[in-house]
């Protein structure tokens, strides 16, 4: 295919790499240095989407993060797929692949498009709603349908195979956008010797001057910005970031770079590069040099392919070598459109008229205009244009700016392209993200940066100056004060020498009169993405939606992933114009982070697949493993659940465990249980205020169990904690509860009790856990050690330091299965062989492993509570039964003791824990059943409290259960019921949560 | 993200590493044993929520886990100020979140 709109020379494009890249199936070419966006423009490719509403066809408006309508699907393969790219903002490489996101089921026919045709008229703002919304219950059905019709793209369904990173930064000066404002503040504190970040969202950096018809010291103005660039690039502390979108402005100047390191290169990252990265930076500085968006006008069909920005059309010309098209009409209230009809003019194409609005026009751009001999029509807009898939012609006649009103005849212009220039919307979005909003400045006729607490700084276009000469001089004032608050000497600079050029002032034009009310003109497009009209937003007026919040919202104005970039200021004009205020008076929306879309990848970078979460292994892990355990998360940790052997199911594995452990011995790996280290004088004290129960008598040596409560009374955690010494005592919590229990005992220690001389630490991770339980554990403990284990010598909670399988070992004879029971603790690295040893020596008496689904019926059967099981933060320990866990002779007024004596928690109705034993012994209850006292009652049935845990019991061979019942501790022998949700109701008795050895005799041998 | 100021490490380290620990200057009472049940869920459960200066408590959780106090601003989340436990407040709002 021929580029037909490509002129023979000029452009920033490399014509001797041409690239191919395939559009709705087709091979098109280009040149290195293209957007995706100048290459279809090349090829004369007119239409490249179907409209949002009204499914009108729509062609390219822009060049850069403002464009509404080119949004394509990118992806040559299934797993490169990428939705919502803005053509724009897409570098074009050799294969590239895109599809158009919109028009169902093609461009040409597009089924929403005869509904938009014969129902355009009828689809007011809020059509969806008012239309689809009934019946309710078919809204799912209809929105499938509205969203495939509406192009929002689609996201790939393989995996994505490149590679995503995140940078963490930190820098003196952060600058955003490398325009002439941006990068003579970068060169200025680059001079200055501060650490610089320099991001620009394009393909290139250089910004306005790219374009520019400007000489710089003589020379065009790109000769500058390479040169500046190269000695940026030589600063040993500046970073040049180039395709790096500053997407979120946060709090104490953080702020999000998205960085497209190889988007342009490939549909897939080369080999060991990444594809994007998401720097995350912390700038002392930050100097806002984003530029300034123009304005198109509002005029009727202005959606008609073929009506543009006029700085579009400039960069397509100068940046590209691409004139999109072959006679022009301008239509501008400002000098700046001058300049599309001069670049058209000069690239040898028909300029067919510039309308300036203003009257009297005098400027050096009108000179060169009429140096041209191109026509120039003033105080005159474009109020319409003729067309379906491109401009056919336009009509233009005088109008009335103040009066909103067309006062001279309609002329017809034969044309195929439209430029229009409202001005200048300086892009304030970031300058927004921490909650400044912005300000009106009629001289500008533009919002500009409010007042911020964050140590932020504008220069250029975005600080209302337009002009180079202004962005050169505010881009170097800004870099100054920054230099100056880091006291940073600031060094010298010389500005650039600009040829001096006369400018006349800008008339504020948004909405261009129609000969017809606005609502029976054609249809004049505020915001293209969302097909937001000037009519629906003064019907939104109309309607009560006044507020522009509530006018966004009603209409969708802003609402697109361009964020309202071409369109937000001309609806504000719009919606002030209809209630007769100000644009200051009616205000903006708030603009919020992203910038521009951000692909999912970037945000996750590498913390994906196995790296999404940290995972802690037990020294014995590797043994698990071997032995096929299946694994159960706790928090991070990877614990053993149960050990099958070949051909068991889950139950029959329980089952076995829990028999072995209570016939002979069983194994539990207990290393990830938390384990504090408390040491200092005053570490028996702090015990007793922050347990419920008595420390002071207990003695080095002896181990005690202890239950943590809130200030509210309720129990918080559990554990064992024994005496090592006076002084030192070691705690146990839950496995999940550990890091938050060292912080709350940090907590009282370092804001409440300061005084007290208490040390702790974890030491979770410095050793290894494994607890023998069974009548046979003393024999096989005894095969590994010296030490006299008998009942006297080494009684019940109590431990000893001693030597297991040669190496030290802390053994605590305390027991969470009702057996007989021994946890060996060794410094971790010697886990595996002291677990390995044991085994060892266990096989003669069928030592069994077992995980923590056994551990879990075990002390059921025991009824042992599991905190965060039986508890859930509303049960004190009188409702659990354990009021023998609580010392009200303490002194001190521990954790806990206030809350539990509080009105509420005394009422003897309380949810009391309690035992339930199914009439049905072969019935296992499910966990959460609700209990009723009387299943006959009507529903909703008065509930009683719940099960909290429910087994089936092999040793006892029936179910057992624990649960709440409402006053249950008096109700022993009573009976409860549990309706279920398959409609069954299980009967069952309130009995003692303890089902094995009430009296502890299996443990106390 | 905040940029928090640990007084213990003096230095500024982002907010990840800190964990925040409600409403600062909350004291426990001497006597809990003779408080009300009103004093108590006074203590317990009410707290102060400014519109503007408050002064709060976090934990250098991932770093030397130390307690400190913090001057924040809700409406801006600026931090004026991040001092150690057991000392005052160096800037103070008209409304709530003062020392008691």
């Amino acid at each position: 295919m021929t580029q037909l709109n490509r002129l023979s020379t000029g452009g920033r494009i490399n014509r001797s790499k041409p690239l191919r890249f395939s559009w709705r199936g087709q091979v098109y070419s280009g040149y290195e240095g293209d957007t995706l966006a100048s290459a279809l423009l090349a090829n004369g490719i007119d239409v490249v989407a179907r409209s949002f509403k009204y499914s009108r066809p729509r062609g390219i408006i822009a060049a850069g993060a403002e464009e509404p309508n080119a949004i394509v699907q990118l992806g040559a393969t299934e797993a490169t797929q990428v939705p919502n790219v803005r053509a724009t903002q897409q570098g074009l490489y050799e294969g590239l692949v895109a599809e158009p996101t919109s028009g169902w089921p093609s461009l040409e026919y597009d089924l929403m498009g005869a509904v938009g045709k014969v129902a355009g008229a009828a689809m007011p703002p809020g059509f969806y709603y008012k239309t689809f919304m009934f019946p309710e219950s078919m809204w799912m059905t209809y929105e499938k349908f509205i969203r495939r019709a509406a192009g929002l793209g689609r996201s790939p369904v393989a995996p994505d195979p490149d590679r995503y990173e995140k940078i963490h930064q930190h820098c003196d000066v952060l600058v955003v956008g490398a325009g002439p404002a941006g990068l003579m503040a970068a060169l200025t504190a680059a001079r200055g010797g501060a650490r610089v970040i320099i991001a620009d969202e394009q393909e290139e950096m250089g910004g306005s001057l790219l374009a520019s018809r400007e000489l710089l010291d003589g020379g065009p103005a790109t000769d500058w910005v390479a040169s500046v660039l190269a000695e940026l690039n030589e600063h040993p502390e500046v970073l040049v970031l180039p395709r790096a979108t500053v997407n979120g402005y946060h709090d104490h100047n953080f702020l999000t770079i998205h960085e497209r390191c190889t988007d342009h290169l490939a549909d897939r990252a080369p080999h060991t590069q990444p594809r994007q990265r998401l720097h995350r930076v912390r700038a002392q500085w930050v100097i806002l040099a984003t530029g300034a968006h123009e304005r198109p006008l509002v005029y009727g069909n202005n959606d008609v392919p073929g009506c543009m920005t006029c700085s579009a059309v400039s960069s397509y010309v100068q940046r590209y070598g691409v004139v999109p098209g072959n006679r022009l009409v301008v239509s501008t209230s400002n000098d700046g459109g001058y300049q599309a009809a001069l670049d058209w003019y000069d690239a040898g194409r028909r300029v067919v008229a510039v309308v300036d609005a203003r009257r009297q026009v005098a400027s050096t751009m009108a000179d060169a205009l009429k140096a041209r001999g191109i026509t120039l029509i003033e105080g005159s807009a474009v109020l319409n244009v003729a067309g379906s898939t491109r401009v056919q012609s336009v009509e233009v006649a005088r109008i009335d700016v103040d009066a909103h009103q067309v006062i001279g005849p309609v002329q017809t212009l034969v044309c195929d392209t439209v430029a229009t220039s409202g001005g200048w919307s300086p892009a304030v979005h970031l300058s927004c993200h921490t909650g400044s909003r912005p300000i009106w400045r009629s001289d500008i006729i533009g919002f500009v940066p409010g007042a911020t607490h964050e140590q932020r700084l504008e220069a250029g276009a975005v600080a209302g100056e337009f002009s180079t000469e202004g962005a050169f001089n505010s881009g170097f004032a800004a870099a100054q004060q920054a230099l100056q608050a880091l006291s940073i000497p600031v060094p010298q600079v010389i500005m650039p020498t600009l040829e001096s050029v006369d400018i006349m002032p800008a008339l504020a034009l948004f909405h261009v009169p129609h000969t017809l009310p606005t609502s029976r003109a054609p249809k004049q497009f505020v915001d293209y993405q969302n097909d937001v009209t000037a009519a629906g937003i003064e019907l939104s007026c109309r309607e009560g939606f006044e507020s522009i919040e509530h006018v966004k919202r009603y209409t969708a104005l802003g609402f697109g992933t361009d964020q309202g970039k071409l369109g937000n200021i001309n609806g504000m004009a719009i919606t002030a114009r209809a209630r007769g205020l100000s644009i200051p008076e009616v205000g903006t929306t708030v603009f919020r982070p992203n910038y521009t879309p951000v692909s999912f990848g970037a945000i996750v970078g590498r913390d994906c697949g196995p790296l999404f979460d940290s995972k802690r292994y037990t020294a014995m892990h590797e043994w698990h493993l071997a032995q096929a355990a299946v694994f159960e998360d706790v928090g991070q940790w990877k614990r053993p659940w149960y050990f099958p052997k070949a051909g068991e199911t889950m139950a029959q594995t329980v089952n076995r465990e829990c028999v072995a452990t209570r016939t002979s011995v069983g194994i539990l790996d207990a290393s990830t249980l938390g384990k504090i280290d408390i040491q200092g004088p005053d570490a028996r004290e702090f015990l007793g205020r922050v347990y419920t129960n008595a420390w002071a008598k207990l003695a080095p040596g002896r181990c005690r169990y202890g239950l943590m409560c809130g200030e509210d009374g309720m129990v918080f955690d559990d554990g064992v904690t024994s005496c090592l010494a006076d002084q030192h005592f070691l705690m146990t919590t839950t496995t999940g509860g550990a890091a938050g229990v060292l912080e709350w005992l940090e907590f009282y220690h370092q804001t409440e009790w300061p005084e007290l001389q208490v040390y702790m630490t974890s030491v979770t991770d410095h050793w290894a856990t494994m607890t023998i339980s069974g009548p046979n554990s003393r024999k096989l403990l005894g095969e590994l050690t010296d030490t006299d284990l008998s009942a006297e010598a080494f009684p019940f909670m109590s431990w000893q330091p001693m030597t297991v399988a040669g190496v030290p070992a802390r053994v605590f004879r305390i027991s969470f299965t009702g057996e007989l029971s021994f946890e060996i603790n060794v410094p971790a690295n010697y886990g595996l062989h002291v677990w390995e040893a044991l085994f060892e020596r266990g096989a003669a008496y069928d030592l069994t492993p077992y995980g923590t689904e056994t551990m879990h019926v075990l002390r059921a059967e025991k009824g042992f509570i599991i905190a965060g099981q039986d508890t859930d933060g509303s049960v004190h320990p009188h409702d659990l039964g354990m009021g023998w866990a609580v010392s009200n002779q303490k002194p001190f007024s521990f954790i806990g003791k206030r809350g539990m004596v509080r009105a509420d928690c005394v009422r003897p109705d309380r949810k009391q824990w309690v035992g339930i034993k199914t009439r049905d012994p072969a019935v296992v209850l499910p966990e959460g059943a609700q209990g009723v006292f009387d299943p006959n009652a009507p529903i909703p049935m008065p509930m009683v409290g719940h099960i909290t845990s429910s087994y089936w019991s092999a040793n006892l061979n029936r179910s057992i259960a624990q649960g709440f019942v409402k006053g249950g501790h008096a109700r022993m022998g009573e009976t409860v019921y549990y309706p279920l949700a398959d409609g069954s109701v299980v009967e069952a008795e309130i009995c003692s949560p303890v089902f094995l050895d009430p009296e502890g005799e299996r443990q106390h041998v | 993200m905040l940029s928090i100021y640990c007084p213990h490490c003096a230095e500024h380290r982002d907010e990840e590493e800190f964990h925040y620990k409600g409403q600062a200057h909350i004291a426990r009472p001497v006597d809990p044993d003779n408080c009300t049940d009103e004093e108590w869920g006074n203590y317990m459960y009410f707290r102060a929520n400014p519109r503007g200066i408050h002064h709060e408590v976090w934990v250098h959780a991932l770093g030397c886990r130390k307690f400190f106090n913090v001057t924040r601003d809700t409406r801006s989340y600026q931090i004026f100020e991040s001092y150690p436990i057991g000392t005052s407040p160096a800037v103070t709002g008209e409304q709530g979140g003062q020392p008691s």
